[in-house]
């Protein structure tokens, strides 16, 4: 997500590290690099100003030049700096002890509050409390039905007044139907409106003072420019608020409204919005994005989503399989389901340290996963044990049966060969054994 | 009250916020270094991009060191003389003579696609011609609601299937349509995507390879709808969307905030895409023709205006 910005950061220090020794030139041609690098990724230039000035004074504070490896030292306070701009730490919703918590979204158009509400109200179901969705956006054509469909997708109740006018109304006769028992957790979606629209800004106020949410939650987009700084300000000024949701952070925006909104207000980013489907809604940790703006990869992200999808037992009895040497096409195909399972491929790469670069290329094709998972389904349960027993017919029968060429099959079935192999030499270094990655790419 | 005053009033905010502070940088001052900067800034901030920056800051030091400009209105006339040669002359949008005119809309999610398709249709409407909205974003939850709330406002037909259903099979249906009704105009909806996703792209191809098979020559008109408010990822939105399908104009929106949509400069630098259209207001006629000349002179400005 924030690729290009480490790449530029990558290419100013490796100008630094050739060379072994420092000048105070260097250094400002680093900041000046840092300075074109982090407007480029739409930081606002004021924000920009202050942090370079703040590496300035730490790098010619800690004696960077005197340094060893002053490279190493310039990116080290980078990153600090970044991580305190970004907030120390990951910041959860307050929820209210006395029931329903009331959460308000607010945000300009497009945005994405209603897709994020029912994010959040999915969230919170899965964590065993009762969402109430609220359709307060009275203003764009069907988004109370585009709430009512989403509420139904992930089974939560969404209270909504098909021909009232009034957002203050439907707000407040939510919070009541909440407190008699309807959930204990309220979000309410807003209309999306302009900071400047004075109008909307008044009833959004309205609807603030009517219903006294715990949480006020902006909503913004991660590809915002040089505006977020005026937009956050506006909002946290006219409304007030308590938290910001940075949305679309799936794309290849650099993302520098994050530091820019986070600078202006001063409020936690408290989650992230990673993908349209409805379970992508990640928390934000400052200090990975941090490491993401520094090229340094996101390995803790990676791990909790294997961890998430990979049960220890299941992962033990694999390896007792692999060391046998009785890992079949049944194996194979488990395993690509919980690959798939940890969500978009180009998502889990991207935080893969150092794959930035290398993956700008390279395009991953999720129907391969679902071509594999065809094939194999359109063997015989004796085939998928016995692989060698498929000869040229029914090797048809199989292309027959999933809808792919005999070439596709015959892809696969090397593919699969190819593990088994690297399996044994797996099996040769015992003691040292470690699973291997299945990725048929 | 006329075009060029509705326009200006939708950038009222974002003239008065340049102008007012150009003036601050330069009235009264010696152009060196430091107002040089100050303009450098003062460009960044209007989202025009750092390259597009750096062009015109090289070329304003040209003009200083040559003496041809030396003083606050020089500064101007020098700005609107860069910003017009990057955007060039207008290109607005116009139906030519194929019939059905068909036009895909596409972009990332929430630059307001199914909006611009609203009040495109009813302009198109207003004008006498007949319309089609095609509501190919069949996954976005009620997507095809709001299509058919904009058909109904505005008086166009519309042809939508299930939600869920092949967008590139609605696509198809409504040129067919188009064609055995003798409908004058088809504007096809596309579901909001990022251009970083690889399978979403290929459904867009898929969608342009039907309409062409439906009509032979169509999409005629492409049009990447992109928010003001976007920053330089904008530019990327358009190199990916036009490496894919080939983008033939640019609809911008949101212009009636404090964004500067300053970006359409670098779009057209980079990849030569003129803007047919702008939104500078939530109404149904505040959608208008991109005319650079006004648009520049409505972000420069006279102070007599």
């Amino acid at each position: 997500m924030f690729d290009s910005l480490s790449e530029r950061l990558e290419g100013v220090f490796k100008k630094l590290k050739g060379r072994g020794y420092l000048k105070e030139e260097d250094v400002d041609v680093a900041l000046r690099e840092i300075r074109l690098a982090l407007l480029e990724a739409d930081v606002n230039f004021k924000v920009v100003k202050d942090f370079v000035n703040r590496v300035k004074e730490k790098a010619i504070g800690r004696d960077v030049l005197k340094s060893l490896t002053p490279g190493q030292q310039v990116v080290k306070i980078v990153h600090e700096e970044l991580i305190e701009l970004l907030g120390s730490q990951n910041e959860k919703i307050r929820l209210s002890p006395n029931p329903p918590t009331v959460v308000m979204m607010i945000g300009l158009h497009g945005s994405g509050k209603t897709t994020t509400s029912a994010k959040l109200a999915r969230m919170f179901k899965k964590q065993g409390r009762r969402p109430l969705l609220v359709a307060a956006d009275l203003q764009r054509p069907a988004a109370i039905e585009q709430l009512i469909t989403l509420g139904k997708q992930i089974d939560v109740p969404v209270y909504a007044q098909k021909d009232e006018k009034d957002p203050v109304k439907v707000a407040t006769e939510a919070v009541s139907e909440a407190r008699r028992g309807a959930g204990d957790i309220v979000i309410i979606d807003t209309a999306g409106r302009l900071h400047i629209d004075e109008e909307l800004m008044t009833e959004l106020r309205r609807v603030k003072e009517a219903v006294k949410p715990h949480e006020v939650l902006f909503v913004a987009d991660a590809m915002t420019g040089q505006d977020a700084v005026n937009i956050a300000k506006s909002f946290n000024e006219e409304i007030g608020i308590d938290g910001v949701i940075l949305t679309k952070m799936d794309g290849d925006a650099r993302g520098g409204a994050a530091l820019s909104i986070r600078h202006v207000t001063g409020r936690p980013i408290k989650f992230m919005g990673v993908g349209e489907k409805i379970d992508m809604l990640e928390p934000f940790h400052p200090d990975r994005v941090a490491s993401r703006i520094l090229g340094m990869g996101d390995v803790l992200s990676f791990i909790e989503k294997a961890q998430e999808a990979v049960d220890l037992k299941e992962a033990e009895a694999l390896q007792e399989k692999l060391l046998k040497e009785s890992f079949t096409l049944d194996d194979l195909k488990e395993q690509l389901k919980k690959i798939r399972s940890m969500g978009p491929i180009e998502n889990l790469l991207s935080m893969i340290p150092g794959m930035g670069k290398q993956l700008k290329n390279v395009r991953i094709d999720e129907k391969e996963f679902v071509r594999v998972e065809a094939i194999i389904n359109s063997m015989t349960p004796q085939e998928r044990r016995h692989p060698k027993i498929i000869n040229g017919s029914r090797k048809k029968r199989i292309a027959r049966g999933s809808g792919t060429s005999v070439s596709d099959v015959n892809r696969l079935l090397k593919q699969y060969k190819e593990m088994k192999r690297m399996m044994k030499m797996f099996k040769g270094k015992k003691g040292k054994f470690k699973l291997p990655r299945f990725m048929p790419f | 009250m006329g075009l060029f005053d509705r326009l200006k009033r939708g950038l009222t905010k974002t003239r008065s916020n340049f102008v007012g502070r150009i003036e601050q940088v330069f009235k009264g001052k010696k152009i060196d270094d430091n107002t040089i900067d100050e303009f450098e800034e003062i460009l960044i901030t209007s989202d025009i991009g750092i390259e597009a920056t750096m062009q015109i800051i090289d070329d304003l030091r040209a003009g200083v060191s040559s003496g041809k400009i030396k003083d606050y209105e020089g500064v101007k006339g020098f700005l609107k003389e860069e910003m017009l040669k990057i955007l060039g002359l207008p290109q607005p949008f116009v139906l030519y003579q194929e019939r059905p005119f068909v036009v895909l809309a596409v972009g990332v999610n929430g630059v307001g696609k199914t909006t611009t398709i609203g009040k495109l249709a009813s302009r198109l409407i207003n004008e006498g011609h007949s319309v089609i909205m095609a509501a190919a974003d069949t996954f976005r939850a009620a997507a095809i609601e709001q299509l058919d709330i904009w058909a109904e406002r505005s008086g166009a037909q519309i042809v939508k299937h299930q939600s869920g259903s092949d967008p590139a099979a609605v696509a198809y249906d409504a040129v067919e349509a188009a064609k055995a009704r003798g409908i004058d105009c088809v504007i096809v909806d596309t579901a909001g995507r990022l251009h970083t996703k690889y399978s979403l792209m290929e459904e867009l191809k898929k969608i342009k390879r039907v309409l062409n098979k439906a009509m032979p020559g169509a999409p005629h008109e492409t049009l990447l709808v992109v928010d003001a408010t976007t920053g330089q990822n904008a530019l990327r939105q358009a190199k990916m969307f036009n490496d894919s399908i080939g983008i033939t104009g640019i609809a911008l929106t949101k212009l009636d905030g404090t964004a500067k949509g300053g970006i359409v400069l670098a779009i057209k630098k980079e990849l030569n895409i003129p803007v047919r259209l702008i939104g500078v207001g939530e109404g149904i006629e505040d959608l208008r023709d991109f005319i650079p000349e006004e648009f520049v002179e409505a972000l420069i400005g006279n102070e007599s205006d």
